[in-house]
This record gives structure tokens, sequence and C-alpha cells, in this order.
């Protein structure tokens, strides 16, 4: 097994410089000029002289090596610096985003906290709500329980967020007036009162989130537990006596969440895509937010550096599905 | 389903029938009528199949019924509430001329709903269209020669670690200005949208194909066809693909659910058609900002997105019950 995952580690490692490599040929093309928002007053040889300190006068492998470079090397130092007060990073460039004239990471750090409350929180609801539900449904196949439970994973994943969203919106927050329909960042959680109105302040984008979520994760729980439920050693378990308490809960659930629990791993970055568009209809000032802005503003290290890391939980998460399916089930052996 | 694809899976299966499908045989009926039987027992995805051709018949010939231009600026009568409003709120602006109501610039909701499910909808199936070409073809290539198998099948994986959505409404930026100018506003974001979701969602449809073909190539009338030496430009068309059409619809299925959802998340993104252009994303997204008085204009499009997608979700469900051969006959 550990052998499987430093391989798997080592060959995550060309996977993603391509990937990085395609982000950026592809943000080479880009039409803007860094330069546009600057005063049209500015000599050419200045603004010449701007590009150079840019950078944007480099062939593209230069540039490419660089942002490398900066990525792989100086932002660890940067992070090894902060944390044990060295200064090995004094003096080296970093990423630099073009619309805040500041280190990309540097905000990203700002804005994960953000991105990680809500997603995080609505996924984890969405798993919680979805197992069980996945549970009775498969154990009651085809009674009124299932039925409702199957048409409403239908919808929830049918209807996409951003109406879901604007919808509970127009509800909670207009017409009962239950809960803010925008989310404040800037509330620190200080006392009870303060933590109230982070929650109300939460419930609505992690409600629509984690309907998204529990929708597809039941369907596969229930998927799951019933293809376990017509192998032979149910029936062994039910004849030897054991209450279907026992059945269900220690022999088939146990079984049936080997290929739920990869589910769940692989669903996780593809969360921070899909939270781009709740971000967007909560206001919620998140890593969403940062990239629809950075793509308006035509900020190019801000969208390849973001788009980098989202392609990073990509990989990385594969890598946890494949090594969980190892653990969990002891049949699969990859060596 | 017409009977035109019915001469491929029948020809293709000509050989008798093994196991217990002797009702198949006796019926002389071909695969898909079988199918279409068993399509029809499913109450959700005959529901799903009627309302969607419902809704594509209303925007087909919903131009002709409702004369009414989308772009129409009728000012005098901007910001008319649904005609519905009247039966509880006796005060409430509606006229008979705009039965939706209308928008803050006297704009039609019906015919903008009209004009904005023809865009939606046919994004939705050019873009599966183009996203099945591409998954069947690298499907069928990799599968069948085992030479290309490993170069496709790590390209494909490459695709899927991919970060779609950003990539997504990056190439939107990129490219949005040069095929504008080349195709004119329109067609230019249309093409882009319908290239943008086709090429970020092949990959699942050509790992199920691939499957289902390296399957399929172990079977006995394979085996015959090749030992009468059948070329491959023969075998593919001929014993693979009728083989593989239910796998390719399964997921055709998917496939326009979920480039219906990204369309009209790239307009509500703002990334998607020109503001004056409406698609039912388009029309949410425009509407949200004064939701809070209007809130059926944000409702219709969202409840026609939504409705048409959970329809063809449930038509999914219903073929792949209906191909299944295990619960087919029950």
């Amino acid at each position: 097994m550990l052998t499987f995952t430093i391989r798997r580690l080592v060959l995550a490692i060309p996977t993603l410089l391509f990937i990085a490599l395609v982000i950026f040929l592809l943000l080479d093309m880009a039409p803007g000029d860094p330069m546009a928002d600057q005063p049209l007053t500015i000599p050419p040889e200045v603004r010449e002289e701007m590009r150079r300190a840019l950078g944007l006068d480099q062939p593209v492998y230069v540039r490419f090596g660089l942002w490398l470079y900066q990525f792989f090397v100086v932002e660890p130092l940067v992070v090894i610096d902060h944390l044990f007060g060295t200064a090995y990073s004094a003096g080296q460039a970093r990423v630099i985003s073009w619309q805040f004239k500041s280190p990309v990471m540097d905000i990203i750090v700002q804005r994960l906290p953000q991105t990680l409350w809500v997603v995080g929180s609505a996924y984890m609801l969405g798993v919680l709500i979805a197992i069980p539900i996945g549970i009775v449904s498969a154990v009651r196949q085809y009674s009124v329980f299932d039925q409702i439970g199957t048409f409403i994973s239908m919808v929830g994943f049918s209807v996409p967020t951003f109406f879901t969203g604007v919808l509970l919106i127009v509800i909670f927050s207009v017409n009962l007036g239950w809960f803010p329909s925008i989310y404040d960042t800037q509330l620190r959680v200080t006392d009870w009162s303060s933590f109230g109105q982070q929650v109300r302040q939460m419930a609505l984008p992690v409600f629509v989130l984690a309907l998204f979520n529990a929708a597809q994760i039941s369907r596969y729980m229930r998927a799951s537990m019933l293809d376990n439920m017509t192998q032979d050693y149910v029936r062994t378990a039910r004849a030897k006596g054991m209450d279907e308490r026992t059945v269900v809960l220690r022999h088939v659930l146990r079984n049936s969440m080997i290929p739920v629990v990869t589910v769940i791993a692989l669903g996780v970055p593809s969360v921070f895509g899909g939270a781009i568009i709740t971000e967007q209809v909560f206001k919620v000032n998140g890593l969403g937010a940062l990239l629809i802005t950075a793509i308006n503003a035509n900020d190019l290290p801000m969208v390849q550096t973001l788009t980098f890391i989202f392609a990073v939980l990509i990989v990385l998460f594969n890598l946890v599905a494949d090594v969980l399916y190892g653990i969990l089930d002891p049949r699969i052996r990859y060596d | 389903m017409t009977d035109a694809p019915a001469a491929g899976p029948s020809s293709a299966t000509k050989m008798p029938m093994p196991g217990p499908d002797v009702r198949l045989a006796a019926a002389g009926a071909s695969q898909w009528k079988d199918v279409w039987r068993q399509f029809r027992t499913h109450k959700g995805a005959v529901l799903g199949a009627t309302f969607l051709v419902l809704v594509t018949l209303f925007c087909i010939l919903g131009p002709w019924i409702w004369r009414v231009d989308p772009g129409d600026l009728d000012v005098r009568n901007k910001d008319l509430r649904p005609i519905y409003h009247a039966l509880w709120d006796s005060g409430a602006k509606v006229a008979w001329a705009h039965p939706l109501g209308s928008d803050n610039l006297g704009r039609d909701l019906l015919a903008s709903l009209i004009a904005g499910g023809r865009v939606s909808l046919a994004v939705g199936w050019t873009a599966m269209l183009l996203s099945m070409v591409i998954g069947t073809l690298v499907g069928v290539l990799a599968g069948y020669f085992w030479r290309l198998d490993g170069v496709l099948m790590r390209f494909t994986d490459l695709v899927l670690a991919l970060p779609l959505l950003p990539l997504l409404l990056v190439m939107m930026l990129l490219f949005r200005d040069s095929l504008r100018a080349a195709f004119g506003p329109e067609m230019g974001i249309f093409l882009l949208i319908v290239t943008g979701i086709g090429i970020t969602s092949w990959m699942n449809t050509a790992r199920i194909v691939r499957g289902d073909v390296l399957a399929l190539k172990e079977r006995e009338f394979i085996l015959a066809a090749r030992s009468i030496g059948t070329p491959a430009r023969r075998m593919i068309p001929r014993h693979i693909l009728p083989n593989v059409m239910s796998s390719i619809m399964v997921s055709a299925t998917l496939g326009l659910a979920s480039a219906i959802i990204t369309e009209s998340a790239l307009s509500f993104l703002g990334l998607g058609f020109p503001s004056d252009f409406p698609t039912w994303g388009k029309l949410l997204f425009d509407s949200t900002d004064r939701m809070a008085d209007f809130p059926e204009r944000v409702i219709w499009p969202g409840l026609a997105i939504s409705l048409t997608v959970l329809s063809v979700n449930y038509i999914g469900d219903g073929l792949r019950d209906a191909f299944d051969p295990r619960i087919r006959g029950r």
C-alpha cells in the first residue's frame, strides 16, 4: 500500500506539471493587457519599463519556469519563514496579483476560511444527511419513504444551485426575514449573539450546498446498499439468526460504505468548483468569488494560481480515494 | 423513438438470443421495441419525456403563437406583474398584453422565456451531441485498437483532472472577443459555449464506451465477424456501435442535463451570452437584483431550467432501466 501511494504521488508530479502548462498556455493567449488600468498619460517608454518589471517581455518558457519556481519554491519558503521565523525567502519575488498588487497567496489565505467554513460544513452536513437516507431507502425499497427520498434526491441534483439559492433567499430572507441574504465576511464570533448571527448567515448557503451534495451521495448509498443486500453473506447472517438491525448496520452497511467513501472523497474538489456559483449567489467572499473577480479583472497570475490549486485538489483527492479504497477493502491489491 | 435505428441492432444480433429471452424472439420485435415497452412502464420517465416534448414544442412553435418580440421595449407597460397576481392582489398592475408580466424595460416575460428556451435547449442539444461524438470516438478507438488505448485513456485521465468550471470560465473570457468578431455576437458566443461544454464533458462517455467495447470484443459474434475478415472500418459501424448505443443514449441524457445547467451557470456568472440576448440562465441572473419586488421573474426561468433538467434526468433513469436486461421483461 505504501509503495502504491508513493508511486502514485510520483506519477502525480508530471500530471500536475502538464496541467500547469495547459493552464499557463491557455492564459497566455488572453487578449487583456495588465497595463490597461494604468493612466493613459504614462509615456510609452515608461509603460514598456513597467511591462519589463512585470516580466512580460520574457518568452513563454521563461515566464512559465519563473511561475513554477515561485509557486513550488518561493511560496513554501514563505510558509516556512512564517512558521519558524526564519528568513529564507527574503528578497525572493513571489507570485504577485495584478489587480491587488500584493502576493497572490496572501489573498488566497485571507479568503480561504470563508470557503472552508461554508463549503466544508455544507459537505459534512450533506454526507450526514445522505447516509441515513440512503440506508433507509435501500432497506425499505419501494416504500413511501424510498419513493419520496428518490424524488427529492432527483430534484436535488436537477435543480441548479443558483436557482435553489435564489429561491431560498426570496422565501427566507425577503418574505420571512429569518436569515440574511448576504454573507458578512467581517463578522467576528466573540459571544453567543455573534455566534448566532454567524450560524444564521451560514444557514442558507450551507443548506443549498448540502441539499445538492446529499442528493448525489444518498443515491450512491442506496445503490451500494441494494447491491450488497442480495449477497450471499447477508443470507448467511440472517440464517444464523441475527436480527435485521445487526445484519444491516454491521454487515451490509460496512461493506456498502466502501464505494461510497471513495465517492465522498472524489466529490470534495468538485464541491470547491460548485461553490463558485453558490458563493456568487450569497456574496460569500471566498475562493470562488476571488476567481470570478480575477477573471473579470484579467488578473492572470491569480487565475493561474487558483485554477492550479483546484487541479491539485482534484489530483490529491483522486489519490486519497484510491488509497482509501485499498485500505477499506482488503480484497483490492494494487501491488 | 422511430423505427429507423431498428435495422442496425437486429442485424447485429441475428444469431439466436442466448438464455431465457425467448419472448423477445417470439414477438419478432426488435430490441428497440422491447426497450420502448419497458420504458413506458417507468412513470417518471414517461412524464419526463412528455414534459420535454411539450417544452420543446413550446419553444419551437412559441414565436408563431405568441407573436411578441422578446426585444420589444413596451415602456408604457413596464414592471407589470403576471396576470394571476390579480387573483389575490386586486391593485396589482397587470395586463393581458403581458400574461407573465414585463421587466423594467417593458420586455414581455413570456416572449423572453420562449426565446431563452430556444437558445438554452439549442445549446444543450448541440453541446451534448458534440460531447457524445468526441466521447464515442475516443471510447471506441481506445477500446477497439489496443495500441491507442494507453495514450487515449491517459489523456482522458488528464482532462478529468483539470478543474473544468474555472477553465470553462477562462475560455469564455479568452475567445469571446475574437469569435464575436468572426461570427457575430450571437453565433460567436453560441459556438464558444457549445464547444466549451462539448470538450469539457466527453470523458465519462469515453470511459463507459471503452469499457463496453472491451467487453464486446470478447463476444462470439465479433469473433465470427472477424474470422470472415471484416475490416475495422466495417466492424465498428456495423457491429460495435449499435451495441454500445444503449450506454451512449443513457450518458447522452446525463450530458443534455448537465449541458443545460452549465450553460445557465455560465450565463448566471455573467460569462455567457450578451445581456440583450435572453437565455433561461441569463433571465434568472438579470432578475436577481430585483427579486424582492418581482420574484416571478426569477421563478419562471428557474422553474423552466429545473423542470427541463429534472425531466431529462428521469428519462435517463427510465432508459437505464429499459436497457438493463436484468430488469427488462419483469
